[in-house]
């Protein structure tokens, strides 16, 4: 007779990430393998917790967009394998375009509620140097002769301007001014320490220049203003509204996190940073994308039995400004809503596609950390072809009383 | 720029004119990058020849003259650290040989050693710290860059790390020999110097190097240049101290007792390579860098022009390249599949064969016997030997499984219907082979390569009534097979080319080095060897006391004295050999009288320890041989026995045994384990002027495997 099921509360242990790099042949990764990206993010969790035996590992899933090459393979079994895991812990590839790692997360965090695995890895990777998006896409034709999907949705760039018509409110000048901001709170997050720590360095290799060491993020542009931003070209569009200061760069990246049942943490003496509330992910029309995020939180508070109301911290992926700015609108927030994007967000970090997720729900951990007073948070994003996504996530270092 | 950090003066100033010709230049690249941790910045120096990792990175001149200049470039900026590494897999392999084995004259040779120094140097002078980020193979000039820095981290995944120098006939001359006992003492100098390289140059593992305290920590592949400089961050702020031990006059005598010991037995005398070493060795306890370094060059640059080095580097080359690439080898394409194999026979050296056959092929091999119980014990034989290796863990169980039953045997010929390769390790019975060939014919395939494992019989005689003769093939290995390197491939008259094809593709498989020889009696090496020892045995037969014969040729330092090999053959074996070549060369191959006599009282040891503790001509032996009255010196000994060599090589070429004294040499280094020193022979025979005495000209022109004249 088989033993009875019970649900496992599922907890975030910790999360870590290499620093982006600017994708193209200049960039810190040009001549570095994602794979190898991938495996000094497991080396780095496994390293910062001794206290977990690497046998008790029981799934490594590893999201990547474009699965060939060097993200090919089944990333998430090879990365395990080159980090030196054991030869009896799985792992698999997973893909969700922009929302890999944050579905390798929940897809994990359900085998954990489940019973069917203790501790698991969850992360993403993407090296937009070797695989632009979409790279070696075949798009049926039916998407075009059936009017399934407007062929112009499959350009991200294209559905933001998509997203400015639906919302004639979200003008060019308030993405410019929410970018500029992004740019702002990443260097002051950033002179504040608070990016380091979740960093790994890694040896990087060119063949001009010999070995370096990549320990920063290479994207962000500090000292951008929205004036400075203001004459950018709008490439989608002409006489558009997104440019380049409003969007994220194309990025190379790996990010990682370790999860846990909670009774299994406290077995190990794991350190429990987030605990995990729920989750929804939602489709929407695919021309307008960006909108992804605003079902996708609905769903998941209502779900969870939560408002708006009851969230105090928001790191929402800045693919665009002005999804951002669609999200905020709808729920009632300010552009500038001091619960948003704390650390600066994607316009200034970079978002390596599938990586991105898991980025999200470390800063986020950081944040709880310094925020007591903050019960709930959420990670969210929106998806290429119409989703978006989005978990909710508890503060463990919550005092009640002090509650905002 | 602070200048109290600077060596003062660049090194390569005065060395500006070196050149070597042919040189690919390892360029040395220098990154100030950020680590954390660290305050102020890391110079990273990358060396890179821009090849792949199947051309790894060696010092030159230019070589050298780049890491000076890095190391301007690195000093210039006043970091907080300096560290080396290599490209992927590959730190660096040493000097450039080619190169350095075309220096023209001693003062080049010295020059190439001071300009290493003098570069190196600056890294273990430097006031800044120094790291050597040792992240792959490593040797000879590699490892001394890495002995120079302060600090040394090895990747767990290095394939190879070793001072290779005394191997070839010369010494570590870069720093090797005086830093290395300072930093891991004489113990482990000697044994990495000395013991390993004159191991038939053993290489050190990772956890060998941290043992034996060459590397100060192994840091796992998967993020070694990351663990490194974090590593690196630790030394700095303290948090991590790496202990380094005193050593005293008592451990330097015991360490170079050891090494004179080791290189005694080794060479014999015969490489001054590794003694000089030790001399350096001793010498690092008491002087200081200069004199050491001094001393190194020295002793470097005679070393570099020395007859051994030349005959060394030849051998180097000739195992290294020329067992890869057989000369007279028909065109790979024409070789065809070897999908199942058949031994005809299940004695030992079948056993082997059919052990060796499954291993390296991963394809049935089907063994017969005359009758059931050898052929069950034969088989028994094998597949105790796979679960041996299972056992010791030298294969897994799983491979254990699939070579166990990869080798099965049958009485019945038919089992070979489907065989593409059946080789014959019978009896050495002219008529017993062409019997088993026969047979065999009935139930083969026309194509089926019929291979003779035979040492001494004539292939084509084996070959003669086939209606196939044109796939038989005499494929000679040597004993231990697994072990041995070396295989004779022999072509008859009618072999077709893709028979010999398929035989040498074979060769490849089975990872040996083979050479291919013409169809004449005893082929290269057991012609040669019996030559040899024949005459030693003459001259006891004549009456020269055994003692004194068999002691005459240790200014060869050859591995083993003519009678310890007799007794490694077993004596019936070699009397059968010497009757087979006396058949053959009735006026050069005589029958020792003796050693029938020896045959004929069964007596096998022939060798055996003395009171004192060395060994020499059993009392059992001794008795037994009877002796001529006209004895002979040990010098006129070894005149005759070096003449009678010179004379059947040159015979052999002569003949078309082999295409090239090249394939003498070869044959002679790896199947009969002769020295590098020696080149094989023929550079040994030309340099002490025995060919031209005997046989009126040289092998090969002064300054191919000897020095120019």
């Amino acid at each position: 007779m088989a033993t009875t099921r019970t649900l496992q509360d599922v907890v975030f242990v910790d999360g870590a990430r290499t620093p982006f790099g600017k994708a193209g042949p200049k960039g810190q990764y040009a001549q570095t393998r994602a794979d190898d990206l991938m495996v000094k993010v497991i080396r780095e969790l496994l390293r910062r917790h001794p206290e977990l035996p690497p046998e008790r590992i029981d799934e490594v899933a590893v999201a990547a967009a474009t699965q060939t090459g060097d993200q090919g393979l089944t990333i998430g079994r090879t990365s395990a394998l080159l980090a030196g895991l054991p030869r009896s812990v799985p792992g698999f590839a997973i893909d969700r375009m922009c929302a890999g790692a944050m579905t390798a997360v929940t897809t994990v965090a359900s085998g954990i509620a489940v019973g069917a695995y203790d501790v698991a890895i969850a992360g993403g990777v993407e090296s937009m140097t070797n695989h632009p998006i979409g790279q070696g896409a075949d798009p049926n034709p039916r998407f075009v002769a059936d009017r399934l999907v407007d062929p112009a949705a499959l350009n991200m760039g294209n559905t933001a301007e998509n997203l400015h018509d639906k919302y004639p409110q979200l003008t060019r000048e308030r993405a410019d001014a929410y970018a500029a901001e992004s740019q702002r709170k990443y260097a002051q997050a950033l002179a504040a320490g608070k990016i380091a720590p979740d960093l790994v360095p890694v040896a990087t290799r060119s063949v001009e220049q010999g070995w370096g060491l990549a320990t920063a993020d290479e994207p962000p542009r500090p000292g951008t203003t929205a004036e400075s931003i203001a004459n950018l070209k709008t490439p989608f569009r002409p006489h558009g509204r997104v440019t380049a200061g409003s969007s994220s760069p194309l990025t190379d990246g790996a990010t990682g996190c370790l999860l846990a049942a909670a009774d299994v943490a406290a077995e190990l003496g794991l350190p429990v940073r987030m605990r995990m509330v729920g989750f929804a992910f939602a489709g929407v029309d695919p021309e307008t994308m960006g909108d992804g995020p605003i079902p996708a939180t609905e769903k998941a508070l209502a779900k969870a039995g939560l408002t708006i109301d009851d969230i105090g911290l928001i790191e929402i992926n800045e693919a665009f400004a002005v999804q951002v700015l669609a999200f905020t609108d709808h729920f009632g927030l300010a552009d500038d809503d001091p619960r948003l994007n704390q650390y600066g967000g994607a316009i200034a970090i970079g978002h390596p596609l599938a990586s991105s997720g898991v980025r999200l729900m470390t800063q986020l951990a950081r944040q709880f950390g310094e925020r007591p007073d903050v019960r709930y948070g959420i990670t969210t994003m929106c998806v290429g072809l119409g989703m978006g996504g989005t978990v909710i996530w508890e503060n463990p270092n919550f005092v009640e009383g002090d509650a905002k | 720029m602070t200048s109290s950090t600077e060596p003062s003066t660049t090194a390569a100033a005065d060395t500006h004119a070196l050149e070597l010709p042919g040189e690919v230049v390892t360029t040395a690249t220098t990154r100030l990058i950020d680590v954390p941790g660290v305050d102020g910045k890391v110079a990273l120096i990358s060396l890179d020849n821009g090849q792949d990792h199947t051309r790894p990175s060696t010092f030159g001149p230019a070589g050298l003259r780049s890491l000076d200049a890095a190391l301007d470039q690195a000093f210039e900026a006043a970091p907080a650290a300096i560290a080396v590494t290599g490209k992927p897999f590959v730190f660096a392999v040493g000097a450039d040989l080619g190169g350095i084995g075309l220096l023209p004259n001693r003062d080049a040779a010295k020059a190439i050693g001071q300009l290493g120094h003098a570069v190196f140097r600056r890294l273990h002078d430097s006031q800044i710290p120094t790291f050597a980020f040792v992240n792959g193979a490593a040797l000879g000039g590699g490892v001394e860059v890495g002995l120079h820095c302060h600090y040394r981290t090895l990747a767990s995944n290095a394939a190879m790390m070793a001072l290779p120098e005394c191997f070839l006939g010369i010494l570590p001359g870069w720093g090797g020999t005086q830093l290395l006992p300072k930093i891991a003492g004489p113990e482990s100098a000697v044994t990495v110097i000395i013991e390993n390289a004159l191991n038939q140059n053993r290489m050190m593992k990772p956890k060998d190097a941290l043992k034996l305290g060459v590397v100060d920590v192994v840091l796992d592949a998967a993020d070694y240049l990351e663990q490194s400089l974090a590593w690196l961050a630790g030394v700095l702020d303290g948090s991590i101290t790496v202990q380094r031990k005193e050593y005293g006059e008592a451990d330097y005598a015991a360490a170079i007792e050891r090494g004179r010991t080791i290189s005694g037995m080794r060479t014999h005398g015969a490489s001054a390579a590794p003694d000089r070493a030790l001399d350096l060795i001793e010498l690092s306890r008491t002087a200081d860098l200069a004199v050491g370094f001094a001393a190194e060059d020295d002793a470097l640059a005679d070393l570099i022009t020395s007859s051994e080095f030349r005959a060394g580097l030849y051998s180097f080359n000739l195992t290294q390249k020329r067992a890869r690439k057989p000369v007279g080898a028909p065109d790979a394409s024409l070789a065809r599949p070897v999908s199942k194999v058949g031994v005809v026979g299940a004695g030992l050296m079948a056993g082997q064969l059919a052990l060796l056959f499954a291993r390296r092929l991963h394809v049935p091999v089907v063994l017969t016997e005359v009758d059931q119980d050898r052929l069950d014990r034969g088989i028994a034989a094998v597949h105790a030997e796979i679960a041996k290796l299972a056992g010791k863990g030298r294969i897994s169980r799983d491979e254990g499984n699939r070579l166990t039953a990869l080798v099965s045997g049958s009485l019945d010929y038919a089992v070979f219907a489907d065989a593409d390769f059946v080789i014959e390790a019978v009896f050495e019975e002219l008529e017993v082979k062409k019997q088993v060939f026969g047979e065999l014919e009935k139930f083969v395939s026309p194509e089926a390569v019929l291979a003779t494992n035979t040492s001494s019989l004539s292939v084509a005689a084996m070959a003669d009534g086939l209606q196939h003769p044109e796939r038989v093939v005499g494929f000679h290995f040597f004993n231990p097979v697994a072990m041995m390197p070396l295989l004779e491939i022999v072509k008859i008259e009618g072999t077709d080319d893709a028979a010999l094809a398929t035989a040498f593709a074979l060769a490849k498989q089975l990872k040996k080095g083979p050479i291919l020889t013409a169809d004449a009696t005893g082929f290269v090496v057991n012609r040669l060897l019996l030559r040899f020892m024949g005459e030693i045995l003459a001259a006891i037969d004549e009456g020269t006391p055994p003692e004194v014969a068999d002691g005459a040729l240790a200014p060869l330092g050859l591995p083993m004295t003519p009678i310890m090999l007799l007794q490694l053959v077993g004596p019936a074996v070699a009397l059968h050999v010497q009757e087979t070549l006396n058949a053959s060369f009735p006026d050069r191959f005589v029958v020792s009288a003796n050693l029938r006599r020896t045959v004929d009282a069964g007596v096998k040891a022939l060798i055996a320890w003395n009171p004192d503790g060395s060994q020499g001509i059993s009392p059992e032996v001794a008795e037994l041989w009877q002796l001529g009255d006209s004895p002979s010196t040990a010098e006129q000994v070894r005149e005759r026995a070096l003449a009678a060599l010179a004379t059947e090589a040159r015979l052999m070429l002569d003949e078309g045994v082999v295409a090239e004294a090249a394939d003498i040499d070869l044959a002679m280094l790896t199947g009969a384990g002769w020295p590098f020193w020696l080149g094989g022979i023929t550079p040994y025979l030309d340099r002490e002027g025995i060919s031209e005495r005997v046989t009126g000209q040289r092998f090969n022109p002064p300054g191919v495997a000897t020095l120019p004249a």
